[in-house]
């Protein structure tokens, strides 16, 4: 019950705690420098630098409103029209947050799931597909195999390989969920941002989805926003904690979870928070 | 008075009111149909009318209807379809949009009487056009074009903005977002707006009086050349439509039958117009069902 306020004296913990991840077999591949998010004129997102490491799932925790979505939606330019975005944001030594970039390009390469389950108003063949037909893969048999492993990878072509040409609205939660998941990485991105995938999903579903998620991780690195602290704890090697739009720790998963260096982290993980 | 009885009183009330509003609806609508669906047969629906004699149909007019019709909604949605994409999808919140829009409400709360001269000014006199089905789907595409831009609007904002940031999460453009994703999805309600504006635009006379003109000359049915004359694909030549007709019917016609064929004339507009609501309502659930659960 007392636990952290116990053992912690005043002024003995640092106020942040950023460690650097990776190594060599997951060298970074994202990373942010100089990140600042404004709405209006209000800053949203301030000391929020963080690296992302290969191949790896690395967690966005905090209360609502600390500025882990916001921080999650700029790294492939979700904010552009309703937010401004300052600083670099480095995707394999380019600053993607330039007005030059190609966005639509780069978007490819750091591909989105969102909160609640958006699949469109198409067959579910069709909801992985189209987008590939506007990249001008056109032919069917590459098509179909996209389709397959695509859903494979999400874990649903069992459940829906029948049915295909069915409307995509009609799936469960969870499985709209994942068909999202095979959409976004049938465009063959490097970089997965899930927008707490799993908030809108029953538990059943949701263990699901992280045994999806722990799969793709050796193709993709991941970064997903979470308000479940197990599910961070379960998936993820690095947790990063936001707090009031700054990130106050960041560090591998187990001492985040274990042994927390900064107060309100440890608040936070315990429980005692606010 | 505790709350529950208020409760009930206003209950009460709102009732009332909702019964008055349909039963008036019914009283028109049931006078309309009981006062000319005897007149309304084959042979009234395909004669042309006469001038001074007894039996004259509505043939051309009903066909003029549905030709100005067509033609005037294939002037306005692309323009209205065009417009709402720019104004839902593209335009950012400032001066220059307002402005758009702040014109659109305008332009939809104009009498269409004034519609209707401001195309006999434009159309008719200046451009040259004459009493014409070209100057009346003018008039019409500008009758029209506000409300069905709205209506367009309102089925693009009906559409979850998660499926647009689906679409660009993907790496699609905004503009293949919106015709690959945002379009397809939103085709059922574009559907019914823009029958129920057919709907309204079928029944319109003020405005296309001094515009397509009060006049319904002899059409060889047989003839779909357009630029002859007496075709009736012919966009340059006067017509008269059913909404006009009756109007014309009731302040100068002289034929001995012209309260009848009046009121025929009144059943069939009510009709049709009642029919393309039904369409409406049916292809846009259908439509709907389709894309929703195959």
């Amino acid at each position: 019950m007392f636990m952290s306020s116990d053992i912690a004296t005043p002024g003995t913990t640092p106020e942040r705690h950023i460690v650097q991840p990776g190594d060599a077999q997951h060298p970074i591949v994202l990373s942010t420098e100089d990140l600042h998010v404004f709405y209006g004129d209000k800053e949203a997102l301030s000391e929020g630098d963080l690296k992302f490491a290969r191949n790896q799932i690395t967690a966005l925790i905090g209360a609502s409103g600390s500025g882990k979505s916001t921080f999650l939606r700029s790294l492939n330019r979700m904010n552009d029209r309703i937010a401004t975005v300052k600083g670099r944001i480095m995707y394999r030594g380019v600053d993607i947050n330039q007005p030059d970039i190609d966005v639509y390009e780069m978007r490819r390469r750091i591909g989105m799931v969102f909160q609640r389950p958006n699949p469109f108003a198409k067959s579910i063949y069709d909801n992985i597909a189209f987008a590939l037909r506007l990249r001008g893969i056109t032919a069917k048999n590459k098509l179909d195999e996209i389709v397959e492993t695509s859903l494979r990878q999400a874990a649903l072509w069992d459940q829906v390989k029948d049915e295909l040409d069915k409307s995509a609205l009609a799936l469960s939660g969870g499985q709209a969920q994942r068909l999202c998941i095979a959409r976004a990485i049938a465009v063959k991105p490097d970089v997965l941002l899930l927008d707490e995938p799993a908030s809108a999903l029953d538990p059943v579903s949701t263990s699901q989805l992280e045994d999806t998620l722990l799969k793709l991780k050796q193709h993709y690195t991941i970064i997903i926003v979470t308000h479940n602290m197990q599910q961070a704890a379960r998936i993820s090697e690095y947790t990063a904690f936001f707090n009031q739009g700054r990130v106050l720790e960041y560090d591998t998963t187990s001492q985040i979870f274990t042994n927390p260096q900064v107060q309100v982290t440890s608040d936070y993980v315990s429980g005692n928070f606010g | 008075m505790n709350s529950k009885v208020q409760n009930k009183i206003a209950i009460g009330v709102l009732y009332g009111i909702a019964g008055l509003v349909v039963l008036i609806l019914l009283a028109l609508v049931g006078y309309i149909l009981v006062s000319g669906l005897p007149k309304v047969s084959w042979h009234f629906l395909t004669t042309p009318a006469k001038a001074f004699l007894k039996g004259g149909g509505i043939g051309i007019q009903l066909f003029n209807s549905f030709y100005l019709l067509i033609l005037a909604m294939l002037i306005s949605f692309p323009i209205a379809l065009g417009a709402a994409i720019y104004l839902y999808e593209y335009a950012k919140d400032n001066w220059v949009t307002n402005l758009v829009r702040t014109a659109i409400e305008i332009l939809s709360s104009l009498p269409s009487v004034v519609v209707g001269l401001f195309g006999f000014l434009f159309f008719v006199v200046k451009l040259r056009l004459g009493f014409s089905i070209l100057s009346g789907a003018f008039a019409l595409t500008f009758f029209n074009l506000p409300l069905l831009t709205r209506s367009i609007e309102d089925s693009l904002h009906t559409i979850d903005d998660k499926q647009r940031e689906g679409g660009l999460a993907l790496g699609l453009s905004r503009w293949e977002t919106v015709t690959r994703v945002i379009l397809p999805a939103a085709v059922p309600s574009i559907l019914t707006g823009v029958i129920l504006s057919a709907g309204r635009v079928f029944g319109e006379a003020a405005a296309l009086i001094y515009t397509a003109g009060q006049s319904a000359p002899a059409l060889n049915f047989m003839d779909w050349n357009p630029f002859n004359i007496s075709s009736p694909l012919n966009p340059m030549r006067p017509a008269e439509t059913l909404a006009v007709h009756i109007w014309k019917i009731n302040s100068e016609g002289i034929m001995p039958d012209a309260k009848a064929i009046s009121s025929g004339s009144s059943a069939v507009l009510v009709i049709a117009i009642l029919l393309f609501n039904l369409a409406a309502r049916y292809l846009g659930k259908r439509l709907y069902k389709r894309l929703t659960s195959a």
